[in-house]
């Protein structure tokens, strides 16, 4: 059984590969997976009516009950000759169907084979939740089947309508599941449940009410799946997919799990309380209301649809009864169904394909130009109806039988109440199909396409052949009705003279009656508006979608200064809250400052941090920032953290020109509008923010109870870390997890720098030698300007300087100080720069790797010395533009990220192997020349991953902010504007507004989309 | 137990840091976001380190007593975040220029749809993309159902065009037809 489930699964992913080599022949192959599945189920047969079940489990998820448990008994044999033989034929009928140049019938097909696969796993799995699983993936396939043609909107709202409508029934059936599973007694098995269930172990000692709501939760499942009343509507609707789906989701699959599951539970739950009032209620509206409706279609796939809603309202009844005699009739009606309801969508789907219409107005003379075709969906039609000798009418004869032996005469007579409407439509789909009709043009004869022709005869057939063998039928069906109680019941052609023979009687006159009337009966149906479903399915719909617009509405509103203040303020009032609900800690009255010289800059620092928000010019701003963040080293050296001041002036440094480079190709400005209302409400929250973090780290630092952790960092460092530097160590070694993660957010940040700014491939370095060469000769680099004094300098500079670009002095060897230098453009170029550049280089990178690998011991280590090497990297940049960037580091950023982050794991790793665990510190004392005593521990390598890692990023940087900035720059020859943009889009801003409210909604969504990048901004500008 | 009295001059510090970049932060300028995050990371620096205790001597062995030393730990915390500080700055500035560059300006603007959506509800509609449904009953739905079963050369566009010809076709034959 797995293996068939496997083969299901491989065919369906397989299945667009297979469309695309064979076309549809591709069909035929994917049959073969049902069709061996019917061939195994067939063998089975010996085995299953033995009581031998053939059984297969495999463990998932044992704590939670949830395993794959297989159990094909006589229920699950018939289901599972249904399923497969159905869709096997109805695979074989889509071969021919579908025209040559259909669409997606690679997807088509494996949705069918996937839904086909998930149809046999609901009806041989023994697991409730496993159930559950099938149930859901029927679901989801047949969405997917349902909206095939997803580009019509009927398709859309039909395969929207049956997953709400059947998830919905689905998650309440899973809670019921669940509750079943886990109370006393309980049990995910289905068999052990339904026996716990017959027996009365289940359930002890819970409340009263727990079994019966269970109950009826699983049978809300159970009833939307199955088209009950009032969860019908989404069937008919279902029509909107292709036929043969139709076929096989009316016949064999989807809605037949519903009644497949009622049939599996009522063995042990017919007598549960609720059980029975709901199945008879649900079962008989719904089988009038489909039969009532069935009768005016025009569409006879809409016929059928109402049809089926009608038919399984009667075979939830049968099976859901609880008595062993209606169960009998009811799984033959099941039978009879799967076959006479196939066969029919067929019959629709093969007169759409030869005649162009469906529609039973347009059709004339099908009978005449087609006989063979006729007497074969005649038999069909024949046990739709329940005539004789048909396994439909053995079946209905079967339940009258057994209802009038129950003395039910409620059900009874709505039941052959259901049944005249199911004359009466069966006689309107022949007529409709088949019959001449006046005043219509006769249909010429088409010869039938065997593909389509033969899965309409075998499964009309097999309805004849059933019903001309009710004995051998009822021998294969009476073993799973032996599980209720009650007479035994007989299927037979003939059931002598009684009340269920008068009854049929009455049951075909009156459809007669129904279908020879037929206009009146329109008539009559036309003046009574019946309340719909569907309609209330939408408003509630609607509704839904209004509350939830208004919710969004209301919480988001898409502003980020509104979601910041949020959480700003989310994150004081927690802080507010503890101080509330907890006593205050005795607060620790401050010290003025730790020294005056502290006082000093914090001062300067606190005036700075005012003059950068006054600002209104962005590069004003940025120096005051970094002045305020050099003063922030100063503190942090006067602390007593020197690896901080020196990273922390570092990192400024960099971090400076980094700014500087974006921001000299913004405008100088940050914008042209004054500050407003909005500055001031800004200005309150950064007041009461500001006061409440240093409140709250006020409070924190009063609050502390215990020594710090740190007590024992000096011996641990020196013991385990083998280093006097206790910070770096810290880094490296102690809490190197932390390093890790913090160096994996660089490389990914410098990633995400790259890929915002390199809207091409970068340069092959093969490639960069001949750029090199050309730059050289056209020497441009930074020779755009917008300012138009720099232009005009720059126009004179073309003039007056030779046309040979000076070169700078060179050494012995011909080399120059910078080679990259001679590609910037001649005013651009600074000669004491570039010899400065050269002559501080190679000491700057020297001193970075003194300061990695000093820093076990004394200040420094690998985010220090990375950050020293990056910053001459930028020197280079400054000095010699992006082709010197290049020419000082061949290495691209992206590799020596690569690298870092390699080492560093592998620093990480490698302790593990010998006997360690993840980034433990060893050391390794031997002696060198030179260098007499040297102690390597392992932990400088993990450094040197963050060394390569911190210059990757900020090579990174310089590349992507750099000099990919100055190739765009130079490439579109223009520069930032003066002025900022929003006076421009304040205008077009207007003009939406004022258009606004004179269009509809509509079409106002259809302005913000073709209106201008500005005006969409400035739209949100209103927003504020 | 060291000695936790906080310095009044770093606690001032912190407060007007975190305060006046959370008013940058607040700001729609992407340059000025920028800014504002810099200051408060400067803050929150600070307040780390404040954390740890009074100042004292580096904490490297051999270089000062134990009992002088600051407090390793945050020290390290601050570090990384420093480097960290970096990053986010440049990640942040290169959206900004991204932003530039696309729009003509470095502003955050409110979400488009999230306005559209305060817009419906404003007036009470529900745009039709959002139901998607047109209101057809069920006979016009079905009238405009039909399966792709004819044969043409090639599934072209002219596939779909003849197909909708056949619908309308179908659909003027009965007099009637869905509103599309």
């Amino acid at each position: 059984m797995i293996q068939l489930l496997c083969a299901y699964a491989v065919t369906a992913m397989l299945a667009p590969t297979l469309f695309g080599a064979f076309g549809r022949r591709a069909f035929g192959m994917l049959a073969l997976v049902p069709a061996a599945t019917f061939a195994w189920a067939l063998t089975q047969t010996g085995a299953v009516y033995a009581g031998a079940y053939p059984m297969q489990a495999v463990s998932w998820v044992p704590e939670l009950g949830l395993d794959f448990v297989f159990r094909f008994d006589v229920l699950s044999w018939v289901m599972a000759l249904i399923v497969s033989g159905i869709g096997a034929l109805i695979l074989i009928y889509s071969w021919g169907y579908f025209g040559r140049s259909a669409h997606h019938l690679g997807r088509f097909g494996g949705v069918f084979v996937a839904f086909a696969g998930a149809m046999f796993g609901l009806v041989i799995s023994d697991n409730t939740l496993i159930i559950y699983l099938f149930w859901e993936l029927t679901t989801v396939f047949s969405y997917l089947l349902i909206g095939h043609y997803h580009e019509r909107q009927p398709s859309r709202i039909a395969a929207m309508q049956a997953i709400t409508v059947t998830t919905l029934g689905g998650l309440a059936m899973l809670a019921g599941l669940i509750m079943l599973g886990v109370i006393p007694g309980g049990s995910f098995s289905v068999s052990e449940l339904v026996q716990a269930a017959a027996d009365g172990s289940l359930g002890q000692g819970v409340p009263a009410g727990l079994v019966p709501s269970a109950v009826v939760l699983i049978l809300l499942g159970a009833l939307t799946k199955s088209a009950q009343i009032p969860f019908h509507f989404w069937l008919p609707a279902a029509m909107a997919a292709p036929t043969p789906v139709s076929g096989y989701l009316h016949a064999a699959a989807m809605v037949k799990a519903g009644v497949y599951l009622v049939a599996r539970l009522a063995p042990g739950f017919a007598s549960v309380p609720l059980w029975r009032p709901i199945i008879l209620v649900a079962g008989l509206a719904t089988m009038i209301i489909g039969g009532y409706r069935a009768l005016r279609q025009h569409d006879l796939k809409l016929l059928l649809a109402f049809g089926t809603v009608s038919q399984l309202g009667l075979i939830m009844v049968l099976v859901g009864y609880g008595d062993r005699a209606v169960a009998l009739a009811g799984l033959a009606m099941l039978c009879a169904h799967a076959m006479f309801k196939a066969s029919l969508f067929l019959v629709v789907g093969a007169i759409d394909h030869e005649f162009g219409t469906r529609d039973l107005r347009e059709l004339s003379g099908i009978g005449r130009a087609m006989p063979v075709f006729t007497a074969t969906a005649t038999l069909a039609v024949a046990s739709m109806a329940g005539l004789p000798p048909l396994l439909g009418y053995v079946a209905k004869e079967a339940a009258l039988e057994a209802l009038v032996h129950d003395s039910q005469w409620l059900v009874f007579g709505i039941i052959v109440l259901g049944s005249v409407f199911t004359v009466g439509y069966s006689l309107r789909f022949w007529w409709g199909a088949f019959a001449s009709k006046p005043g219509v043009d006769p249909v010429e004869a088409h010869r039938l396409d065997l593909r389509l022709g033969l899965p309409i005869g075998i499964l009309a057939l097999a309805g004849l052949a059933a019903g001309l063998m009710p004995g051998f039928v009822d021998r294969l069906l009476a073993p799973y009705a032996q599980a209720l109680p009650g007479p035994d019941g007989h299927l037979a052609l003939w059931g002598g003279f009684g009340l269920p023979l008068a009854a049929t009687v009455v049951v075909i006159v009156g459809g007669l009656g129904l279908f020879v009337f037929r206009t009146r009966v329109a008539r009559v149906q036309g003046m009574l508006t019946i309340w719909s479903a569907d309609q209330a399915y939408r408003k509630i719909m609607l509704g839904l979608n209004r509350f939830s617009r208004d919710v969004t509405a209301l919480i988001q509103t898409g502003s980020l200064p509104n979601y910041l203040t949020v959480i700003l303020f989310t994150m004081v009032g927690s802080g507010v809250l503890l101080v509330i609900l907890r006593d205050l800690p005795t607060m620790i009255m401050p010290r003025l400052w730790d020294s005056p010289v502290q006082a000093g800059i914090v001062a300067v620092a606190c005036v700075a941090a005012f003059l950068v928000v006054r600002s209104r010019r962005r590069m004003k701003a940025v120096m005051i920032t970094a002045f305020i963040g050099y003063g922030t080293a100063l503190l942090f050296a006067l602390q007593g953290a020197p690896d901080l001041a020196l990273t922390q002036a570092l990192v400024e440094t960099v971090t400076l020109v980094v700014m500087v480079l974006v921001l000299r190709r913004l405008p100088p400005y940050f914008s042209n509008r004054p500050f407003g209302s909005d500055h001031a409400r800004r200005v309150i929250v950064g007041a009461v923010v500001g006061t409440a973090v240093a409140l709250l780290g006020w409070i924190g630092v009063s609050a502390r109870v215990d020594p710090p952790v740190t007590v024992h960092y000096p011996e641990e460092v020196f013991t385990f870390g083998y280093g006097r530097n206790i910070v770096n160590v810290t880094l490296v070694d102690t809490r190197a997890w932390d390093t890790l993660g913090e160096i994996s957010v660089l490389l990914a940040a410098a990633t995400g720098v790259a890929s915002l700014i390199f809207i091409r491939e970068r340069v092959r370095p093969k490639e960069f030698r001949k750029i090199l060469q050309s730059a050289v000769k056209s020497a441009q680099v930074w020779g755009l300007q917008a300012t138009p004094a720099a232009e005009a300098e720059l126009m004179v500079s073309k003039f007056t300087q030779p046309q040979d670009p000076i070169r700078p002095a060179t050494s012995s060897r011909g080399r120059t100080w910078l080679p990259g230098a001679a590609t910037l453009a001649p005013v651009r170029r600074s000669l004491v720069f570039e010899i400065g550049a050269r002559l501080v280089f190679h000491p700057l990178v020297l001193f970075s790797l003194y300061l990695l690998f000093a820093g076990h011991n004394n200040p420094g280590g690998g985010f220090a010395g990375g950050m020293l090497a990056g910053i001459a990297l930028v020197i280079r940049y400054l000095a010699g533009g992006r082709y010197d960037l290049v020419l000082a580091m061949r290495i691209r950023p992206g590799a020596l990220l690569g690298a870092g982050m390699t080492l560093a794991t592998t620093a990480a790793l490698v302790p593990v192997f010998f006997g360690g665990t993840i980034l433990q510190t060893t050391v390794f004392n031997f002696t060198m020349p030179i260098f007499h005593e040297v102690h390597l521990a392992t932990a400088l390598f993990f450094d040197i991953g963050v060394y390569l890692i911190v210059v990757g990023l900020v090579l990174d940087i310089l590349t992507s902010l750099g000099s990919e900035i100055d190739r765009q720059a130079e490439a579109e020859g223009s520069s930032a504007p003066e002025i900022a943009y929003d006076e421009a889009a304040d205008v077009v801003n207007e003009e939406i507004e004022v258009g606004e409210d004179l269009r509809s909604t509509d079409e106002k969504v259809a302005v913000s989309d073709s209106a201008s990048t500005p005006a969409g901004a400035a739209e949100g500008e209103a927003a504020q | 137990m060291i000695d936790m009295a906080p310095s009044l001059a770093l606690l001032i510090l912190v407060g007007v840091l975190v305060g006046t970049g959370v008013v940058l932060v607040l700001e729609r300028s992407l340059s000025r976001i920028v800014i504002g995050a810099s200051l408060i990371t400067y803050g929150v620096n600070v307040l780390l380190l404040m954390s740890g205790g009074r100042a004292g001597a580096p904490p490297i062995l051999g270089q000062s007593e134990v009992s002088e030393m600051a407090d390793p730990l945050p020290q390290a915390m601050v570090l990384t975040a420093i480097v960290i500080g970096l990053a986010l700055t440049a990640f942040m500035l290169a959206m900004a220029y991204r932003s530039w560059q696309l729009n003509g300006n470095d502003e955050v603007q409110d979400d488009r749809e999230d306005r559209r959506i305060a817009l419906a509800a404003m007036r009470d509609t529900v745009a039709e993309r959002v139901t998607d449904d047109s209101g057809a009953s069920l006979d016009e739905q079905a009238a405009s159902v039909f399966d792709e079963t004819e044969d043409l050369p090639a599934a072209t566009d002219s596939t779909r065009l003849r197909a909708m010809k056949r619908l309308h076709h179908r659909r003027g034959r009965r007099g009637g037809g869905a509103p599309q």
